[in-house]
């Protein structure tokens, strides 16, 4: 128990990376209970724009109830988020995508049975002018338009947009998420253990369009248990542990077996 | 040539289609009546009380639910319509709206019993079902309540030649639907959410509404076809529909419409109600025992959902 305790502190608090002035996201001592279990005890965390993030922890710890918060799945019990500087309610994934977070689940927010094209674009589809209380026609010229380029930013040429996604391997299915944050400017990627299920090569893939965003400012936060996932690509690591940041470290200040020993 | 065999075997209508086309040949051939100007009447009168129903049920599978109640509801709505103008004195228009908010009451509850308990569809429309018919027995008292002369009836049921107005009432109701499904962000909004649910709230689509709006869409247009049956015979029957819900599942899945949601089309509902309607009647013409109806319809059924697995797999094995 003593050993736990001693490793869990093996970053003081003090020592933790704090936000710049313009961070992208910021939270401040997020908490969240559910019924009796105190998922999250005051965290927290943040994220600068062009920065990958990477943020591990075993299961339980709290990185999906923290994830979920951020993606407006969930609400917290207490605490503050600030987006682009301002205070923000994430009250439904409608908000936190419309403000610019993205998520992209290990299962992919995918529709199997549907078309690429009209898997880019659910819930966001383009209209044809006449439209009531929000439901009209779909523009499906241009939802075919934007898929095709998309998918050539993803090397996925040799696909039209109208095969449906039950058709693509895990790793491409993963890249047309990714091909479909990027269509709509996401200024925030959050990527919930995106490589689970995906061979080798299919997961070096996903870590490079991953790397690429960071060209274009675009901030991600990149969830795994494995450090190893992450480690190549990330600028810097946040662990958890029982609900509670336990160390928040740029890449440059430690190496993969200090973490390693860090968190494990 | 490989593309357009793909194409084609990725849509589970098609085979269907190819299916309607024999049967049509082969009971032409076997029975000289069956072409016949004044068969097609018959069958084209039929056709439309089925076909509405499958619109609704399938729209509502794509949506990844059931809807096991439409028979009785088929029974329930003109029956409260009839008896609002006999009984309580109502106009007629305003009893037919009053038997169009019994349906979409029925869809309400349907829905919202499904969503709130998180309990299976098939078992809220199943106990459903059972309680619209026992009300529509009871409000009856067991017999047709006497049917008021004062009813539109041509605008829902007349005789136009070849085919009743409840066919212009089908296509109306078919082409708005298609439109909905195929071409709008709402139909885009089903087939999501009931595909993969998880997936369509992760993009924020607010699944609960979607559903409850098939659930009420589809109990609507089961009144609507109860009512066009109605006034098609004149009378109220508290029997009328029984055996319709699974006979506009059984339509919906031969057209390619999948058990699991998220697969179907407005093609396929037509297709399917077309099967079930000209095997029932070439049956007859052909003179062959009318009891193997249901034989046909179950056989066919379960053919209709092997094929469509195995066309499925193949196209996706074609790359």
């Amino acid at each position: 128990m003593t050993t736990e305790i001693l490793h869990e502190h093996a970053q003081p608090k003090r020592e933790f990376v704090t936000p710049s002035a313009n961070a992208l996201i910021r939270c401040e001592a997020l908490e969240k209970w559910y019924g009796s279990v105190h998922a999250l005890t005051g965290i927290d965390f943040h994220a600068e724009p062009g920065e990958i993030v990477g943020l591990v922890g075993d299961n339980g710890a709290g990185k999906s109830t923290l994830i979920k918060i951020l993606s407006g799945a969930e609400q917290q019990t207490s605490g503050r988020i600030f987006f682009d500087g301002k205070e923000v309610r994430l009250t439904s994934p409608k908000v936190a995508m419309h403000l610019g977070i993205e998520t992209i689940y290990q299962y992919t927010a995918m529709v199997p049975q549907m078309s690429i094209a009209r898997n880019m674009f659910i819930g966001r589809e383009p209209l044809t002018g006449f439209r009531i209380g929000g439901i009209g026609l779909m523009d499906q010229r241009a939802m075919v338009e934007h898929a095709t380029r998309s998918m050539t930013n993803i090397d996925l040429t040799r696909r039209s947009p109208n095969t449906t996604v039950e058709e693509l391997s895990g790793g491409q299915r993963q890249a047309v998420a990714i091909a479909r944050a990027m269509y709509f400017k996401s200024k925030l990627l959050i990527l919930d253990e995106p490589t689970n299920h995906l061979s080798v090569k299919e997961t070096n893939k996903v870590l490079d369009y991953v790397a690429s965003l960071k060209e274009q400012g675009i901030g991600s936060i990149f969830i795994s248990h494995n450090l190893h996932h992450i480690y190549p690509i990330a600028d810097r690591i946040v662990a958890m542990a029982r609900g509670a940041k336990i160390a928040d470290i740029r890449k440059t200040d430690t190496s993969i077996d200090d973490m390693t020993d860090m968190i494990v | 040539m490989n593309s357009i065999a793909k194409a084609l075997l990725s849509r589970p209508e098609i085979s269907a289609l190819v299916m309607l086309i024999l049967v049509i040949i082969g009971f032409s051939l076997y029975a000289p009546q069956f072409l016949t100007y004044a068969n097609m009447r018959v069958t084209f009168f039929a056709f439309p009380e089925l076909g509405i129903v499958v619109l609704g049920v399938g729209i509502l599978m794509i949506a990844g639910e059931f809807d096991l109640s439409v028979g009785s509801v088929f029974a329930l709505s003109p029956l409260v319509m009839v008896i609002a103008v006999g009984r309580w004195g109502f106009d007629p228009f305003v009893a037919i709206a009053i038997g169009f908010l019994v349906a979409l009451f029925v869809g309400y509850l349907n829905g919202w019993i499904t969503l709130q308990f998180s309990i299976p569809s098939f078992v809220t429309t199943l106990g459903m079902m059972f309680m619209v018919r026992s009300v529509a027995v009871v409000l009856s008292g067991g017999f047709p309540p006497p049917f008021p002369v004062d009813f539109p009836i041509g605008i829902f049921v007349a005789d136009l030649g070849l085919f009743r107005a409840s066919m212009l009432w089908f296509a109306g109701f078919a082409v708005v639907l298609a439109v909905m499904l195929h071409f709008s962000n709402l139909g885009n909004w089903i087939y999501a959410t009931g595909g993969q649910p998880q997936a369509a709230s992760d993009m924020g689509i607010n699944t609960r509404r979607v559903k409850l709006f098939c659930f009420m869409l589809c109990s609507f247009l089961a009144g609507f076809a109860g009512m066009v049956t109605t006034f098609r015979l004149k009378s109220a029957l508290p029997a009328l529909g029984e055996g319709v819900e699974l006979q506009a599942i059984a339509a919906a899945v031969i057209g390619g419409t999948s058990l699991m949601g998220g697969i179907g089309s407005v093609i396929g509902f037509i297709v399917g109600t077309g099967l079930i309607r000209v095997i029932d009647n070439g049956l007859v013409m052909a003179r062959i025992d009318a009891n193997w109806f249901k034989f046909a319809i179950g056989a066919l059924t379960i053919l209709a959902v092997i094929l469509n697995m195995w066309v499925r797999r193949r196209a996706r094995a074609m790359h």
